[in-house]
């Protein structure tokens, strides 16, 4: 029996990381434990680092323990719960000095596990399960439950909680129930006899998740677009973006068939091909159907044919991209933000998109119904580029609400009565003189019949070749997309926006420039952060960016394209905007941040002498 | 303005509908194909088609990919919204109009290019998912806004205006579509508007994916000597099998067929189509005798006209699989869709 060692004092304040093998059943152990110190009130964040696999490839989940309520990644392994032979020899490495491995003794593995710097914990997790258990997928499965109940004693998990947990999933068949509360008592009865519990890296009673939900990114816009009134889904199916389609389904399946009837206020659509599945979506939008579909970057790129042809001819849609690491099929597990100039400058021609950006499952959840809107009021197809990140993994955020007083913005859609007051309908005759024009549905008004197509046309809606017909066109639009800024939502602002230094940044970042920035306070080094939440970029995005000398741009991809684009679309002097950038396919911890701005301003120490100054 | 406006005045003397619009109330904008192209004789069949099923032109939508044939939605039916798609993708197009509202008819226009090469995908799903509309492809065998190359149907031994001879075997829209198990599918000449008129009417009222391939000789590319889709080829080798006859719901059958040699099959909304063996052997229904028959006569360098399968038994159109509500979805009311403050407050609790 391993003797441990002493560690500072680190009540809910850790991170656990477990290395499994995909395909075992390890998923609903590692969430139980999530779950359970959620519900003991403490903020948690649950990170699934998986494989593009179905089984037998190595899988890991980490779970930050963080009484602050970080929402990023911790980017260091306090206990390493190592259940796959294959990865122990990464899996000690990665854990810090003072630090737990927790590995299954049943085997020897004593030549791997020479670290003298931590403790490592050896259980015979197999010989228990199978002394106890019949069947082979049975006794992988209660594993894993196994080590959750060992879990459970080191980190003083609350038993009653994580017993309300079981009888909630497994409620419905006693059998289950039975055998895997047996499983953890297995686990949490060996720790209480043969190990001091609980650890100094422990959980402890807080009340820090009230009026908080644990839900992933892909749920959530799922469900926005079930609150929004979408009705025709069209999509293929690629990871990570799947699940939202999932969600949507399921949402739809309990809240939009008639219990009568069973009828359906709703169409799912399974496409062939991604071209397919944006062609439904305009077809169905065009027709007065909120439409949407979800992808990742490879969808994006067979997309973009139609994505141009519903910019000029002013079709609708929402087009929500989970981003994953590219280039070309890339790593589809991982997470990146390498499509936003995709997504920016989408199809040939001259086109320029609105993109949404949002940082967490709540706005995912906002963001998907505010894009449905600002489709129908702009007239043009909208991004919501979230990523794998927030889409796939579950986030701590506030209870998702609901304001029964919304009513769709459909824009400017010409009724039955309106045409009949009609002289004549021309649908890209700019009435209002702000750029967007009205349109009409098929089987309204023969009055407000027009001719939808991609190739040139006047303001008329007929086709021309004529330059000064095309470009007045083409101008309009130009003028929609620079007013488009007035309708997206505006940057947030953090800080009092007086220090010389700044953030700007995007999405799933944030977490970690929260982070980043209060370890910097600490260090008495104070900066303003913006976090963009949509382009066209807005005067506020103008007035930060003018306003300080230095302005950090992070971001997750190789090339800065956010910081392109800022040098493209605003006025910003190149030379201001420095690039932290993280790319390696794993969420954004705040160390990278931190030790990039600390080095760019060794570099230059003027910019340290500024800002330590400041008045903060 | 680049285009032309026809003038919309109609003689006083012209005959009028069920809902009191002529002819030329049907009409669309002058067509810039060349002059005699098969194609506009296909448009004129549609207006024919349209008028006579005393349609409101509002209740018909119009789609149409890329391409010679694809142009044609703009010149019929001037009241109904049109939508040029992109290149071989309409099937898509049509596939979300017609889920967003199934009342409207759903009228596709397409090419041998823009639907046997570039958008063979999205036609075999538009097929298989079974959407309620009437897809008619214009073949002609050549593409011809690029100036005359071979398409996907061009037959093996025919010949291009510039000499080439295509040795790459066609792919026959009417063997791909019943193949695939489509419920509608029919084959006519653009050089017979008799035979094309009432297959487009079935065609538009048939509750699920109808199908017509029309030969349409190109006049200035595929209408030589050598090629097997010039006017003179298509005369000489068209071989009618399958008369139909459309009846309106309430018209009397004011053709009287001898026992025997004509099938009335009623469509789903009460219509009918009498079909007319002038084979005696062949059952549109069979759709595997067809699929030989057809294929044998291909052999033969025949192609059968008519309409060639019919199957209105057929429970797997889009929205009936779909358990669709009755009112068309973009016409749900908002308090409807919405599942309300309530439900989402509950739904919290999933998530804790």
């Amino acid at each position: 029996m391993p003797k441990l060692t002493a560690a500072p004092d680190r009540v809910n304040d850790f991170v656990v990381k477990f290395a499994n093998v995909n395909g075992t059943g390890s998923a609903s152990a590692n969430s139980l434990i999530m779950k359970t110190i959620f519900r003991m009130g403490v903020p948690v964040t649950g990170k699934n680092y998986f494989p593009s696999n179905i089984q037998g490839l190595p899988t890991w989940y980490e779970i930050r323990v963080t009484r602050q309520g970080y929402a990023a990644r911790a980017g260091r392994v306090d206990i390493m719960v190592a259940m796959n032979a294959e990865t122990y020899a990464k899996d000690v490495r990665e854990v810090v000095s003072g630090g737990y491995l927790i590995y299954d003794a049943t085997w020897p593995r004593s030549a791997l596990l020479q670290r003298g710097d931590i403790t490592v914990i050896g259980v015979p997790l197999a010989k228990m399960v199978n002394e106890n258990f019949d069947g082979v997928r049975n006794r992988i499965l209660l594993k894993n439950i196994a080590y959750a109940g060992l879990l459970a004693a080191l980190l003083n998990l609350d038993l009653e909680v994580i017993d309300g947990l079981m009888r909630q999933n497994y409620g419905k068949k006693p059998k289950l129930l039975d055998a895997n509360t047996k499983a953890l008592r297995l686990g949490f009865d060996y720790a209480k006899q043969h190990l001091s519990c609980p650890l100094p890296l422990r959980v402890e009673h807080m009340d820090k998740t009230r009026g908080h939900i644990m839900i992933d990114g892909n749920t959530a816009a799922g469900l926005g677009c079930v609150y929004a009134g979408a009705t025709v889904g069209a999509w293929y199916p690629i990871t990570p973006s799947t699940s939202l389609m999932d969600a949507f389904k399921g949402f739809c399946e309990r809240y939009r068939v008639d219990p009568g009837t069973g009828a359906r206020n709703f169409a799912v659509i399974q496409a062939e091909d991604e071209l397919a599945a944006i062609g439904i979506v305009l077809g169905a939008a065009w027709n007065g159907a909120r439409a949407f579909t979800p992808t990742s970057g490879p969808g994006i790129s067979l997309m973009n044919e139609f994505v141009g042809l519903a910019y000029y001819a002013e079709v609708p849609c929402v087009i929500f991209d989970v981003q994953r690491v590219g280039p070309s099929t890339g790593m589809p597990t991982r997470t990146q933000q390498s499509d936003i100039m995709l997504c920016a400058y989408a199809s040939h021609g001259d086109t320029r998109h609105v993109l949404l950006f949002p940082a967490n499952p709540e706005e995912c959840f906002y963001m998907a119904v505010q894009a449905f809107d600002l489709a129908e009021r702009l007239q043009t197809p909208i991004f919501v580029l979230s990523d794998l990140d927030i889409g796939m993994n579950d986030w701590m955020c506030r209870d998702l609400k609901w304001d029964d007083a919304y009513r769709p913005d459909r824009g400017k859609m010409l009724s039955a009565e309106e045409l009949a007051g009609l002289d004549k309908f021309y649908r890209y005759v700019d009435r209002d003189d702000d750029a967007i024009p009205y349109r009409t549905l098929p089987g309204v008004n023969p009055k407000g019949a027009y001719f939808t197509r991609g190739s040139g046309h006047n303001q008329y809606g007929g086709y021309t070749e004529d330059s000064a017909e095309y470009q007045v066109v083409l101008d309009r639009l130009k003028r929609k997309f620079v007013n488009a800024a007035n309708y997206v939502p505006k940057a947030i602002l953090t800080g009092k926006g007086d220090n010389q230094i700044g953030i700007v940044s995007v999405g799933s970042c944030d977490g970690a420039v929260r982070e980043a920035i209060d370890v910097l306070d600490r260090q008495k080094l104070h900066l303003d952060y913006l976090r963009l939440r949509a382009f066209p970029f807005g005067s506020d995005v103008e007035k930060f960016l003018s306003s300080h000398s230095t302005i950090f741009v992070v971001e997750q991809n190789r090339d800065a394209q956010l910081r392109s684009l800022l040098t493209l679309e605003t006025a910003v002097e190149k030379s201001k905007l420095k690039s932290i950038l993280s790319y390696s396919g794993f969420p954004m911890s705040c160390g990278p941040i931190v030790d990039g701005i600390r080095a760019a301003l060794a570099e230059e120490p003027r910019l340290s002498a500024v800002t330590t100054n400041s008045t903060r | 303005m680049s285009f032309i406006n026809k003038p919309k005045i109609a003689h006083p003397s012209l005959p009028t509908n069920a809902l009191g619009l002529t002819r030329r109330q049907y009409e669309g904008a002058m067509s810039t194909l060349c002059a005699g192209c098969g194609h506009d004789s296909i448009t004129a069949a549609i207006i024919e088609a349209c008028w006579g099923l005393d349609m409101r032109p509002e209740q018909l939508v119009k789609l149409s990919g890329i391409g010679c044939s694809s142009k044609t939605t703009a010149y019929f039916v001037s009241g109904a919204h049109g939508f040029n798609a992109v290149h071989g993708r309409m099937p898509s197009i049509a596939s979300g109009a017609n889920a967003a509202n199934r009342e409207l008819t759903y009228l596709g226009i397409s090419g041998d290019g823009d639907s046997l090469s570039i958008g063979l995908g999205q036609l075999v799903h538009v097929i298989r998912r079974n959407v309620n509309m009437l897809y008619l492809i214009e073949n002609n065998g050549v593409y011809g806004l690029t100036k005359g190359q071979f398409s996907a149907s061009a037959d093996i031994g025919t010949q291009a205006k510039k000499g080439d001879v295509n040795q790459t075997p066609p792919i026959d829209p009417v063997l791909l579509a019943l193949s695939l198990g489509a419920t509608f599918v029919a084959r006519g000449f653009s050089g017979d508007k008799a035979q094309l008129v009432p297959l487009i009417q079935a065609g538009l009222r048939h509750n699920g994916f109808a199908l017509i391939d029309v030969l349409s000789p190109c006049v200035t590319f595929n209408d030589h000597e050598g090629s097997t889709k010039s006017y003179i080829f298509t005369r000489e080798h068209y071989h009618a099998v399958m008369e139909a006859d459309f009846v309106p719901p309430a018209a009397e059958i004011a053709v009287d067929y001898p026992v025997g040699e004509s099938i009335p099959v009623q469509l789903h909304d009460g219509s009918r189509v009498l079909l007319r063996k002038l084979d005696a052997s062949y059952d549109p229904t069979d759709r595997s005798a067809a699929y030989a028959f057809i294929e044998g006569k291909l052999k033969q360098k025949e192609f059968v006209t008519g309409l060639i399968h019919i199957n209105e038994s057929s429970t797997t159109e889009f929205h009936t699989l779909n358990k669709s509500s009755a009112v068309p979805l973009n016409r749900i009311p908002y308090e409807t869709l919405s599942p309300g403050s309530g439900e989402l407050d509950k739904l919290m609790g999933r998530y804790r």
